[in-house]
């Protein structure tokens, strides 16, 4: 008999199993829940985006592309990125497309930390950041971002966690969970922190079409950043075509090679199909995406003026399809309280534990959902949170 | 009419049941704002109706439905303005536009069955003056109508909880 446990890689042995997934089995087994957990758009791809990738089929485009992605998707990215912040990039050496931010994600670490290289990385934020820079050799170093601050990392928080071993700052805004975005301003006092300790930016920006308030800062456009930063961004949210998984990774050509390196042998290429249909969501996409948007704002505000009303202290996310109220004043952690809800309430929504420090006290829902559905799962909570005695709007809070 | 009036207009379109509350909290305005502005709308025909889309098929119930290209001769003084009174008054009658092309009038009209529909025809719509021919179509299947697909299997298939 072969002794797994003795078999098994010490590097995954060490990083933790997703927090999300005992709880997601708990949810599946619940019936009549409404489920505000889902980190995806519940639009589906719009038809002319799904109608173009059956066209290529039809033809016949089901071969590897370059490991690059295609030269004419490239191009389209680059003049994308171009057209929206003026951020020039090479098509032939500087744009890589990935399957998803997540391989980005991974590919940028494996191609920049070395073993003992700090990664910092402000928290709360997505659940891979520090797992891919465990596997990647190494340490993840978060930074705790407050609700004080609207959840946003600052320079001097940046500049405290910095020792001679760090290489890279992670910087993922709008955010998941929060929903917190960060002004020009703000990432100008960043990038002269950056530049001073000849810091490496990996700028996860793929919640950017989603920015309801202002507009959004790509950090590579900034004075003197972009031959520091790697910049990913992909088709999941704003074109609601998550299962797709088409993203991709913007940077200096060295280390952009340094990437392909990796995903040449260990993916290949993204598929065709998906890169045929993200072709069309670039060329022909714009105003749908834009409706989407105007689609998602009106709910936020919905969401957060229902959260107000049912006394959960809410700060008002500026993007990508989040809340994050806090939850502590009901006297529960957030597992506690995702559990109760889920089998009290029949609402699912994610613990903002999850998504490490800071996120303890808060939960993430996704406002990703149908009016109907918000209305009654907002509905549902109030009456969960009268129910266990701690609705706490403004007199109450007293647990 | 200005942005918020608009995006009002879109959103009862999408959903005549949204409340003033909803709809207030949706647009950052609140619920008096709102409730002027639908009145507004309503009073001066902007807001036309509020109704539903039904399935009556799926309801069991037997509608058949024919869309009729109508030709005239329009009326020296009042164009097609008069005849096309002449036409929608008819509550068989559920739709009239003025067509380009070969014909003038489409009419949509709607019966509980075909020798109906034919009956009206025959005896309402051919006969009135200035007409000059019909030719009529019988609706075998209705798929999409008012943008709504009646039968859409696109259910929402996302995982409960993802990160």
């Amino acid at each position: 008999m072969i002794k797994w446990s003795d078999k098994l890689s010490a590097a995954v042995k060490n990083i933790p199993p997703s927090g999300i997934r005992r709880f997601f089995d708990l949810v599946t087994e619940t019936k009549g829940v409404i489920s505000l957990g889902v980190g995806e758009p519940d639009f589906v791809t719009p038809w002319h985006v799904r109608e173009a990738c059956i066209y290529s089929l039809e033809k016949g485009y089901t071969m590897y592309t370059s490991n690059w992605g295609m030269l004419e998707l490239r191009e389209e990215i680059a003049r994308s990125l171009y057209n929206n912040y003026k951020v020039k990039y090479e098509p032939s050496n500087e744009v890589l497309v990935t399957v998803g931010v997540s391989e980005a994600m991974d590919l940028a670490l494996r191609s920049v930390v070395s073993f003992g290289d700090e990664v910092l990385i402000p928290e709360p934020c997505f659940v891979s950041y520090a797992p891919c820079t465990s596997l990647a050799g190494g340490v993840p170093v978060p930074i705790p971002t407050t609700e004080d601050n609207d959840f946003r990392v600052t320079a001097a928080q940046i500049e405290e966690k910095i020792t001679p071993n760090t290489k890279a700052l992670i910087l993922s805004y709008p955010n998941n969970p929060t929903g917190a975005t960060i002004s020009r301003e703000e990432l100008m006092e960043i990038a002269k922190v950056v530049k001073k300790h000849d810091l490496l930016v990996i700028s996860d920006e793929i919640y950017d079409e989603l920015t309801y308030e202002g507009t959004h800062t790509c950090f590579a456009s900034l004075p003197a950043m972009k031959s520091r930063t790697i910049l990913l961004n992909g088709f999941s949210k704003a074109y609601a075509m998550t299962g797709w998984r088409l993203g991709y990774a913007c940077g200096h050509p060295e280390v952009i090679a340094h990437m392909t390196k990796i995903h040449q042998y260990t993916i290949m290429c993204a598929p065709i199909m998906a890169q045929m249909a993200a072709l069309e969501a670039l060329q022909n996409g714009t105003d749908e995406m834009k409706k989407m948007v105007a689609e998602y704002d009106r709910r936020r505000r919905l969401v957060l003026k229902g959260l107000g009303e049912i006394g959960l202290s809410c700060f008002e996310p500026r993007g990508a399809f989040y809340a994050f109220p806090s939850i502590r004043n009901t006297g529960m952690t957030s597992e506690e309280f995702a559990e109760k809800l889920l089998v009290d309430g029949k609402v699912a929504i994610v613990p903002g534990n999850v998504f490490g420090t800071n996120g303890e006290g808060h939960i993430r829902l996704s406002y990703a959902a149908s009016v109907e559905n918000l209305t009654e799962a907002i509905e549902r909570m109030g009456k969960f949170i009268g129910k266990s005695g701690c609705r706490s709007d403004g007199m109450a809070a007293s647990g | 009419m200005d942005q918020k009036d608009r995006e009002i207009l879109e959103m009862l379109q999408n959903n005549s049941r949204l409340g003033f509350e909803q709809i207030a909290a949706m647009l950052g305005t609140d619920r008096q704002d709102v409730e002027n502005r639908i009145k507004d709308l309503e009073e001066k025909r902007i807001i036309v109706k509020y109704n539903s889309l039904i399935n009556w098929e799926k309801a069991g119930e037997d509608v058949v439905s024919a869309i009729i290209e109508v030709k005239v001769s329009p009326q020296r003084g009042a164009g097609f303005d008069k005849l096309a009174e002449r036409i929608y008054r008819f509550p068989e009658v559920k739709a009239v536009y003025l067509m380009s092309g070969s014909y003038d009038f489409s009419v949509l009209v709607e019966g509980t069955n075909m020798k109906d529909v034919a009956f009206f025809v025959g005896t309402k719509l051919a006969t009135i003056d200035n007409v000059l021919s019909t030719a009529t179509h019988f609706v075998l299947k209705k798929f999409k109508q008012e943008g709504v697909i009646l039968d859409d299997k696109e259910e929402d298939r996302r995982l409960v909880i993802s990160p």
